[in-house]
């Protein structure tokens, strides 16, 4: 309740900083939900092709990797969007 | 209560200019150029007819590593003559992010926007040159008008394939490096912090053992960063790749 009614004191630039600072940290959870489920799904999937052809494993890892650097950038555009917007 | 006073933003990348213009990033940025040129120099002075061996197998081993590892997995053979401009971009990249967990140096050049920016503009003009080179105008037929999709489409798909291929290519290839990098600075920096405040707790000697879980974290992160560092470079080796590969042969 104290925080609550410190929050309710805050005017003009503070509210703004405090709101800013909030929501910087939504902004960056809720863009590191989607790459991390997809980033997960897609490093299992690629163990599961090498651990059945441990032969195309070299192919494999290069396409894993190509998979994670686009998967990745949603995340990390997330994560410049929290340091736009919240430091 | 500790007293943890996270430093802004600015003090953490900002580093003083030695004289204007010139900071210690541009040092290090020039110091990673200068680096790779003097070993593939020393290199390339040796006997090539004598087993290789000191600076010559280290500088072998870096160029069997682009042409094994990045170019002949993405763009096959054809695309061996691209090995020179492929390995100077990684080793460049490479060496800029390797200060980021070197004592002392503790930066990795291409946390800042810049760097990697002006990378990834040269990435953006040689695929796109490389495509017009081949194809001539065909380049832009092939890249925005995908063959295989019914004709009524092309009004959705050309300007997303417009916008994904000329100009999503470069932000994300620059912002996959400069955020990665950023990241883990921050991070080195948010432990390094927070077992500081830890040890020095003051009217709370309880809390200065607790000190050591950040600390521990914070040799792990380093070690995570040797990898980070490695792959990024890899990483955005490999998109050059395949980029520089699709343009120089459409897809049919």
């Amino acid at each position: 309740m104290e925080a609550l009614a410190a929050l309710a004191a805050l005017t003009g630039d503070e509210a703004k900083a405090a709101s800013a600072a909030g929501s910087a940290g939504f902004a960056y959870g809720l863009a590191a939900i989607g790459p991390g489920i997809g980033i997960g799904y897609l490093v299992g999937k690629s163990v599961e092709a090498m651990a059945r052809q441990p032969e195309a494993a070299g192919m494999v890892r290069t396409t894993m990797f190509l998979g994670i650097a686009f998967t990745e950038a949603l995340a990390l555009i997330g994560f410049v969007v929290f340091i736009l917007i919240g430091l | 209560m500790i007293a943890l006073e996270f430093p802004p933003i600015n003090e953490i990348l900002r580093w003083k200019d030695l004289f204007p213009g010139f900071n210690k990033i541009a040092i290090i940025a020039v110091a990673a150029a200068l680096i790779a040129t003097i070993i593939f120099l020393l290199a390339g002075n040796k006997d090539p007819k004598q087993a290789p061996k000191g600076v010559r197998n280290f500088a072998e081993s870096i160029v069997e590593f682009i042409e094994n590892g990045i170019i002949m997995q993405t763009m096959g053979r054809d695309g061996l003559g691209w090995t020179p401009f492929l390995m100077s971009i990684f080793t460049f990249i490479y060496l800029c992010n390797v200060p980021g967990i070197i004592p002392f140096l503790q930066m990795p050049a291409t946390a800042r926007m810049a760097l990697p920016m002006f990378l990834s503009l040269l990435v953006w003009i040689v695929f796109i040159g490389t495509g017009f080179k081949h194809q001539g105008l065909g380049y832009l037929k092939s890249s925005l008008f995908p063959p295989g999709v019914p004709k009524a489409l092309y009004i959705l798909v050309t300007p997303i394939e417009f916008i994904s291929t000329f100009l999503v290519r470069p932000f994300s290839l620059t912002v996959r490096l400069f955020a990665n990098m950023l990241a883990g600075h921050i991070l080195l920096v948010t432990f390094a912090l927070l077992s500081e405040a830890l040890f020095q707790a003051e009217g709370n000697p309880g809390l200065i053992p607790v000190g050591v879980l950040p600390l521990f974290m914070l040799i792990f992160l380093t070690a995570f960063e040797v990898l980070v560092a490695f792959l990024q470079a890899y990483i955005f080796t490999i998109l050059t790749a395949v980029y520089i590969g699709g343009a120089a042969h459409p897809e049919h």
